[in-house]
């Protein structure tokens, strides 16, 4: 008896979230991206819900057997049908939620044929769905902002006042007003000039930090020298120094020094907060770098800036692609120091 | 093997310009900040007073022997500073030769350099000189304004003297907003940090195992991280506006609610009985939601490196999976967890962006960082700014020193 409950209890909430979730997330998908119309979601989702999950666990009590698709396909219309009547629920969200059905239906087939519907078996059912309704979650609340960012970008200010919760993509324009905010920001708000500045700023950022970084980390790595557990440890200290405590002064010396509204206060900052990092991350790949192989060159005569030159930066291609990857995402997303500079 | 000294020597050449960089960009402007939290220094007081001088010339239609009036004005740029030993220079045409000029001034081949002793706060005078054209004067060639005269003059610099005092200290502490605020930049810190770990559990935990479309999920999960801030607050702040926003046009189109929500101007809603800070919740979510795939990606790497052996005799012994994420999973995953939290507790500390974009610091969101700016550019205070600042930098450095107590080890995994 207890285990039948549960499982009343696990159809109940699983019919109950993913319901929900597809109530919204269907809708987003198939009726908003396409069609330009309102989302609805129903206040009574949870009443139908409830109906559906009784409805299941009717038929287990009754039939006890592995619920078969056909019945829940024909359960699914039935109470589709009502809802259509109501005009509560459209052909698109009754198609999404059979299907959805049916494919969870099969998922589970597995664990309810097993005579004794265990603990265990439940626990690992009950999992399953969770994780699947948690990526769908996950993947909604990334997805979502960028995606209302997109969407709103193709529209003038008429349309988005008018109908905020219009989600659907344009399809009907004719070119020019599909990417007309496009086409103002680069001719009327000098985007690209902002963009080349952008663009500048980064690249320097990483050659300059990976010019300084390269040769310390190499040295913080390799070689033997005193005070070296010192500047490895204090390298990571230096990342957590908040920006707000460096802006006010370089604020001043800069003011002071006449080039605070330039793009090279920005060139002269932004390496200066990336070269920790940076050197952080080469100096654990240098260490991952056999060492005989450096041995050997220095044994055949090679001199250790050869040694860098020859060996190690070769090797180490993939790790310095990934740290200016990773300076330049650091120097393109920078705010404050931007935003100070230049105000 | 090889000579040590020689290595060592290497190493240092190698790394002093690091580290000199580093010193002059990190290191040097927390003294400055130290040396600013001492002094009273107004925004306005950045620029130092200078002499301003202009030059005009009076007389119109010049022959061969006239007089030519130019009239110089003389102003010092401070309206409360005075400012000493003003010297100025100024290239004068060749065709002209002085006749009558102000007391100070003399002119010696075609330059003209006056020199006072001091200008006194909104000094401002026009002074005219006579000069006379010289007989082979051209006026096809003549330009009196032949350079632009320069001013050098000596002023108390407030930045670099040595008066101190304690008074921007004294006007942070008697506000009864900075105790408000570090309790606010608290609360955030905290929950944001513990929001950004919950998720990033959850995200992992997803994720962890092997099934279609995985490396899909594992680069979309990244999204919130690697985008521009200014992007993301910007569109959050879109979905909740109260009137054009997504959100309150979605839920009053449902009738969930029948007039819009300000969720980013709502400092307190009653909450059962107690005030809940309903905005700073929100930012709270906001910063969660933009890093826990930071935490995502530490504890996914963790998660794999912990031996599968673990979870196979745990299964032979009849362990659920619920009791083997907490018996098994949790207790290995803790390390690195408390490495995290206070790693995210530190950055979270030190946050501007965020909130500044998301709200500005209104509405009971005004972290310490926030009340940095607001001191600096809405109230032009930069002493009582850098005292703020010195105060985030004392508890940060607390901190830190926790954090160093806690994380040396894995910090070296």
């Amino acid at each position: 008896m207890t285990n039948n409950i549960y499982q009343f209890f696990f159809i109940y909430l699983y019919s109950i979230i993913t319901l929900f979730l597809l109530a919204v997330i269907g809708d987003f998908v198939s009726i908003s991206i396409f069609l330009s119309k309102n989302i609805f979601i129903y206040k009574n989702i949870f009443l139908y819900c409830f109906l559906y999950a009784v409805c299941f666990f009717a038929i287990r009590i009754i039939i006890t057997t592995q619920v078969s698709n056909i019945f829940i396909f024909i359960i699914s219309l039935t109470l589709s049908y009502f809802f259509l009547i109501n005009k509560e629920i459209n052909a698109y969200q009754i198609l999404i939620i059979i299907s959805v059905f049916i494919a969870f239906n099969l998922l589970l087939q597995k664990y309810f044929t097993a005579k004794n519907f265990s603990n265990f078996l439940f626990e690992v059912s009950f999992l399953k769905f969770l994780k699947t309704n948690s990526l769908i979650f996950f993947s909604f609340i990334i997805i979502f902002p960028f995606y209302l960012m997109f969407v709103s970008s193709l529209k003038s200010q008429m349309v988005l006042l008018q109908n905020p919760t219009d989600l659907s993509i344009p399809f009907f324009y004719s070119i020019s007003d599909f990417f007309s905010s496009y086409i103002a920001v680069i001719t009327q708000y000098n985007f690209l000039n902002f963009a080349l500045n952008s663009t500048i700023v980064s690249f320097v950022t990483v050659f300059v930090s990976l010019f300084f970084s390269i040769p310390g980390a190499y040295a913080v790595a390799r070689l033997r020298f005193t005070g070296r557990s010192k500047i490895s440890s204090s390298i990571l200290i230096i990342y957590m120094v908040p920006a707000i405590v460096l802006v006010i002064p370089l604020y001043v010396i800069f003011s002071q020094l006449g080039f605070r509204n330039s793009l090279f206060s920005l060139m002269i900052v932004y390496p200066a907060t990336t070269i920790p990092v940076a050197l952080y991350m080469l100096q654990g790949y240098f260490k991952g770098i056999p060492y005989e192989l450096e041995e050997s060159a220095l044994i055949d005569g090679c001199s250790r800036i050869g040694v860098i030159l020859r060996i190690t930066l070769p090797l180490s291609v993939p790790a310095i692609l990934s740290v200016s990857l990773y300076v330049f995402m650091i120097a393109w997303n920078e705010f404050l120091f931007a935003f100070m500079f230049f105000r | 093997m090889f000579n040590l000294n020689k290595e060592a020597k290497l190493a240092y050449t190698m790394l002093i310009p690091t580290i000199s960089i580093v010193f002059l960009i990190i290191l040097f402007p927390i003294f400055g900040n130290f040396w600013l939290s001492f002094k009273e220094v107004k925004l306005g007081d950045l620029r130092a007073p200078q002499p301003i001088i202009k030059e005009k010339l009076k007389t119109k239609d010049i022959e061969p022997g006239d007089d030519i009036l130019i009239e110089y004005r003389f102003k010092n740029s401070s309206q409360k500073k005075p400012i000493f030993n003003i010297e100025i220079t100024d290239k004068i045409s060749k065709f002209i030769s002085p006749v009558e000029i102000a007391e100070g001034c003399s002119v010696n081949n075609n330059l003209l350099s006056c020199y006072f002793e001091e200008w006194k706060p909104k000094y401002n005078e026009k002074i005219i000189f006579k000069f006379k054209a010289n007989d082979n004067f051209e006026i096809d060639n003549f330009n009196p304004k032949e350079s632009k005269p320069r001013g050098v003059a000596d002023a108390d610099n407030i930045l670099t003297n040595l008066k101190f005092s304690l008074k921007n200290f004294q006007k942070i502490l008697q506000k009864n907003e900075t105790i408000e605020n570090i309790k606010v930049t608290f609360l955030y810190s905290f929950f944001a940090t513990i929001g950004a770990l919950l998720l990033g559990i959850s995200a992992a935990l997803l994720l962890e195992k092997n099934f279609l479309g995985k490396g899909f999920f594992r680069g979309l999960f990244l999204f919130p991280f690697v985008s521009p801030v200014i992007a993301v607050a910007f569109t959050w702040v879109y979905i909740l506006d109260p009137f054009k926003g997504f959100l309150n046009n979605y839920l009053l189109n449902n009738e969930f609610i029948s007039e819009p929500i300000f969720f980013l101007g709502l400092k307190k809603v009653d909450f059962l009985g107690f005030d809940f800070p309903f905005t700073l919740f929100i930012v709270i979510l906001f910063e969660s939601w933009r890093y826990f795939p930071l935490a995502f990606l530490f504890i996914l790497a963790r998660l794999q490196a912990i031996p599968k052996d673990l979870y196979e005799a745990s299964d032979i012994d009849g362990a659920t999976r619920i009791q083997q994420f907490f018996y098994i999973t949790l207790p290995q995953l803790l390390g690195v967890i408390s490495l995290l939290f206070i790693l995210r507790f530190i950055w979270n500390f030190n946050k501007f962006e965020d909130i500044f974009l998301l709200t500005g610091g209104n509405a009971g969101t005004r972290t310490l960082t926030v009340q940095v700016y607001d001191e600096a550019f809405a109230l032009s205070n930069m002493g009582t700014a850098s005292s703020v600042a010195v105060l985030i930098f004392i508890l940060l450095a607390i901190f830190v020193f926790i954090h160093q107590k806690i994380a040396p080890k894995d910090i070296e995994e």
